[in-house]
């Protein structure tokens, strides 16, 4: 893109929420690429005539929380619509969806990017159903067939819609990144992408910088991952651009992304734009959220992942890239503060350095989550102390750890069965400092002659000798007493 | 009684059906009497109606489907509990009812009037059958209905007409009139309707039979298949207000499945001994008398209210200022969501399937575009147009805010009144084919039942006269919300007081032709 233009990108968010059934009736969600397909179907969600919506109270409390999160103002009273439009993947030949009034409105999220933070305002938070799912296929006889997968239909979906506050890839990105961190953070979707659970559409628009006025802009629907969105999007700006550059007008219209080729292709022109006919869903009554549900979804609202960073690199003393390893996800980061809650001193540091150090290394060789270790917090915090006590040292904790990751032993456990505390008495230890030289006279002769850097090889002598277990700081100062450097 | 000489006697049902007094003349609280203290069992019952809807409906055609092995199937299981003689026995064991083919009973086809659904067999029952069936209910079978209700004479069916008992010249009126002519003709005691506006009390004024039309909410919509879902209520439809009450209590009440329902306690319908109705104050609208109906619809009419007035009610002349907008508001807003309602019949997932070999759209369009029928598909056009863009606030925006006038009509109305008299149709049953070719004027059919539905609260229909052609004319009572058993307890004084409701149209049974 030519830096002679400003972009301005807006995001529009379809997350599933997984909730335990559908959004309007009592069919239970399935991982749709497992799943048979219509197996999870009831005449509510295969719009058989005479069937009736009722809605999943666990679907508004979801988006609820998402919309508190997002610091939304939750309207008191919203209302379902019927989107008319007639598609094979719709089996009622309208989807149920907030339109005039949405569960929330005019939220933002804060956003860390490369270049510092963002904030991207949200405009609205609805709640919506999922349309059946369609696969195209070829016949081996050339004859083209779509087949329909009810299983998604009626689906749980919020949509989260952004104002157009990103202004590059990058921002778009961080956006998106932080959104499906805050949905996992708060329990209502996966962000398990591959299989679909969230999906994009993006605005997209020009203006010459400086210009304070939005350029015209397109909207990309159907972006089903964050590769296909942000390639969308790339090229839609470049497409724009060249467009612009060459006197050229941008026209509004629907676009489409076309995956083989890379490029967009358009869906429909402003003049031809779909009449959805949207209208209050007679089958529903206005959506009521009492002060009792809006506390309910208050009371186990986690801490923002963002503010969680900022309090770990102001409060704790973390850099950037820890404390944005620790928050990435919600059960680490829980493990995080329950280890040093539990620690007899608390060192944001040393924690930090263990659970992204021994602890991570750990979980990418075993392929365990944090939440199938078998070391809990607590039990970290007990290794901690142990260091930090000085009962054991720096080298023989990481093999107590992994003996604990291994077993699940607590750390006292294996220090007292397998005798590791560590060695402190001074008389003990001047004693083996005393044997180790006595027994190396060439290398002592070497040392005084200017060899200092054998100074390292008797301290891994004693501490071979201890079996390991000799406290370093007491060995060093031995040593010191002993060489005479 | 006389019933009980028949307990001497058991060789064969069809010896006893005919040795017996005509079980189908039973109110349904004798018939209910006559199972319990078995006089009869609920397979003669059953039997007895059979075999007059086999003798009358080839020419009245009240029925789209019967289900005579469902029907003797419920009787059986109902007379081996009445034989059991358990204390806690349904409250409706063993008797026959008839159920508008716009309600759900399942693995029976429901076709709606429509080709559309012509082979539609449904897994699930409406809530409000599903209840009465629960309450003991025997099925006899799916009543005819103006396609998808939408209709004042059942002309609309698909499946051809149903004729007035009184006069097969003349319609039962719609769209429950296959329920309304099937009680009428005496084929069931009760009928199950369907009243979106006015198409439960619409038939019973033009066939001579009483019914309610609930409160929005009070019925569960479960399976009942929508025409216009803001409008749309389950009633029933029997020979009397006690009858009709009786249905009524067992088919009433919240359902989870129904988000419209309402959560509010159904009492029992208790019915008064004595006709008098002193202290009552009966409101008598102007609007519903000025338009140009029918004469003896009007001195009728005021003759029952006079009648109520005798027996201690108190006439309050009153005002609904906006009834005249009750008919372009409702052609608005139901169709609009009948045109989505109705978009899900494409063929694919239920109902018949047309130019399958010509593509996806095609097959769309031949599906649609053969299987609805014309006042359907205007429906469907009329709805379509009012919610398009550009369009949307000036029709759709603007009759939602004119019903909500017509809603505070009816609220400052029930401030002085505590129920509302009026004729249910300006006219008695109209001739086949005479609003045929002029939908506007079978429209204005319904200008007295709509309001109503607007406003989403109570009408009970029944028979105040006859005009001079020996057809039927109706008053409709109405009251505010859940106010049902008022609606029943003034019908029931009346009926107490007058006969009315016990004329039965002269039929060509094999009884009448033996006379
Ligand atoms: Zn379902």
């Amino acid at each position: 893109m030519k830096t002679g233009y400003t972009a301005d990108i807006g995001l529009e968010v379809h997350a599933e929420l997984q909730t335990k059934s559908k959004m309007f009736c009592a069919c239970p969600i399935v991982d749709l690429t497992q799943a048979e397909p219509n197996t999870a179907v009831c005449p509510v969600c295969a719009g058989m005539p005479g069937s009736l919506p009722v809605v999943n109270q666990q679907a508004v409390m979801a988006g609820l929380r998402v919309a508190l999160s997002l610091e939304c103002e939750v309207m008191g009273t919203s209302q379902f619509a019927r989107k008319n439009y007639f598609y094979p993947d719709l089996p009622k030949g309208y989807q149920i969806s907030q339109y005039e009034y949405p569960l929330a409105i005019t939220g933002h999220l804060p956003v860390r990017t490369d270049e510092g933070w963002i904030n991207v305002r949200i405009r609205r938070v609805h709640l919506e159903e999922d349309t059946a799912k369609l696969t195209h296929i070829q016949a081996p006889n050339g004859e083209s067939h779509s087949l329909v997968d009810l299983n998604r239909a009626g689906i749980p979906l919020l949509e989260i819609v952004s104002e157009p506050d990103m202004h590059t890839i990058n921002q778009v990105r961080a956006y998106t990144r932080s959104l499906r961190t805050l949905l996992q953070y708060l329990g209502v979707n996966s962000g398990d992408l591959e299989k679909g659970v969230i999906r994009f559409e993006a605005n997209v628009s020009l203006r010459p910088v400086g210009c304070p006025d939005l350029g015209t802009r397109v909207e990309i629907k159907n972006l089903n991952s964050f590769r296909i969105m942000t390639g969308a999007i790339a090229y839609e700006l470049e497409r724009q651009s060249i467009l612009l550059d060459a006197g050229g007008v941008v026209q509004q219209e629907t676009l489409g992304w076309d995956e083989a080729n890379q490029v967009t292709l358009s869906q429909r022109s402003k003049e031809e734009a779909h009449d959805y006919r949207y209208f209050p869903e007679p089958d529903l009554p206005p959506l009521v959220i009492t002060p009792g549900m809006m506390s309910e979804a208050r009371e186990n609202l986690p801490e923002r992942p963002d503010r969680r960073f900022r309090r770990y690199v102001t409060d704790f003393g973390l850099d950037a890239y820890q404390a944005d390893l620790l928050t990435d996800e919600k059960a680490v980061a829980d493990f995080f503060e329950l280890t040093l809650t539990s620690m007899a001193q608390p060192d944001p540091t040393l924690g930090a350095n263990w659970i992204l150090g021994e602890l991570f290394g750990w979980m990418n060789l075993s392929g365990q989550s944090i939440e199938e270790i078998p070391v809990s917090p607590r039990s970290l915090a007990g290794l901690l102390d142990h260091l930090q006590g000085n009962v054991i040292n720096a080298a023989t904790a990481k093999i107590v750890f992994n003996e604990m990751l291994q077993t699940g032993k607590e750390a006292s456990e294996i220090i007292r069965d397998e005798h590791l505390q560590q060695v402190t008495d001074q008389d003990d230890l001047e004693k083996l400092v005393k044997r180790v030289l006595t027994d190396h006279p060439e290398q002592v002769s070497a040392f005084q002659n200017g060899k200092t850097g054998l100074y390292h090889w008797f301290f891994g002598r004693v501490m071979q000798e201890s079996g390991g277990r000799a406290d370093p700081i007491v060995i060093r100062k031995i040593l010191d007493e002993n060489l005479k450097v | 009684m006389r019933l009980q000489q028949r307990k001497t006697n058991s060789k064969s049902r069809r010896f006893l059906v005919n040795r017996m007094p005509d079980l189908t003349q039973l109110t349904i609280s004798e018939a209910l009497t006559g199972l319990r203290s078995r006089d009869f069992s609920s397979q003669e019952l059953t039997a007895a109606y059979i075999q007059r809807i086999e003798e009358l409906d080839p020419k009245i055609h009240a029925f789209i489907t019967l289900t005579p092995e469902l029907a003797f199937e419920k009787a059986g299981i109902a007379d081996q509990m009445l034989a059991a003689e358990d204390r806690e026995l349904p409250p409706l064991l063993g008797l026959p009812i008839a159920v508008k083919d716009v309600l759900c009973l399942a693995n029976v086809r429901c076709t709606c009037g429509s080709k559309i659904l012509e082979n539609f067999i449904p897994p699930y029952t409406a809530s409000s059958v599903s209840r009465l069936l629960d309450a003991g209910v025997v099925p006899l079978g799916k009543t005819n209905t103006d396609e998808f209700a939408m209709g004042s004479s059942t002309e609309n069916s698909a499946y051809g007409p149903t004729r007035n008992p009184w006069n097969f010249e003349h319609v039962p009126g719609g769209s429950s009139g296959g329920s309304a002519a099937a009680v009428a003709g005496g084929m069931a005691p009760a009928a199950l309707g369907t009243d979106t506006g006015g198409s439960v009390r619409q038939p019973c004024a033009f066939c001579g039979t009483t019914g309610i039309k609930p409160t929005y909410g009070r019925v569960s919509r479960y399976g009942l298949i929508a025409y216009g879902s803001s409008l749309d209520t389950a009633g029933v439809i029997a020979r009397n207000a006690a009858d009709t009450a009786l249905l009524f209590q067992h088919m009433a009440g919240f359902d989870p499945l129904d988000a419209t329902s309402v959560n509010t306690p159904v009492p029992t319908y208790q019915l008064p001994d004595s006709p008098d109705l002193h202290g009552l104050r009966i409101g008598v609208p102007d609007e519903y008398f000025l338009q140009g109906i029918q004469p003896e619809v009007e001195s009728f009419v005021k003759a029952a209210v006079t009648q109520l007035e005798s027996q201690g009610a108190v006439p309050v002349p009153i005002s609904l200022p906006y009834t005249e907008y009750a008919l372009p508001v409702y052609y608005i807003i139901a169709p609009a969501e009948a045109s989505a309602n109705l978009a899900r019949y494409d063929g694919v997932r239920f109902g018949p399937r047309l130019g399958t070999e010509e593509g996806l759209q095609e097959m769309f369009k031949q599906t649609r575009g053969q299987l609805f029928g014309s006042e359907v598909k205007r429906r469907i056009m009329l709805g379509t147009y009012a919610l398009s863009a550009g369009y949307y606030e000036a029709f759709y925006g603007k009759a939602q805010k004119v019903r909500t006038l017509i809603k505070e009509d009816f609220i400052r109305a029930f401030e002085d009144v505590d129920v509302i008299a009026a004729p249910v149709a300006p006219t008695t049953a109209f001739k086949f084919g005479q609003h045929s070719d002029d939908p506007l004027a079978m429209y204005l059919e319904d200008i007295f039942t709509l309001p109503a539905n607007l406003a989403g609260i109570p009408g009970l229909a029944f028979p105040v006269g006859y005009d001079k052609n020996g057809l039927p004319i109706g008053m409709q009572l109405m009251a505010p919300p859940f106010k049902e058993d008022l609606l029943f307890r003034v019908g029931h004084a009346y009926q107490l007081a007058t006969e009315w409701h016990n004329k039965k149209p002269s039929l060509p049974t094999m009884d009448n032709q033996l006379k």
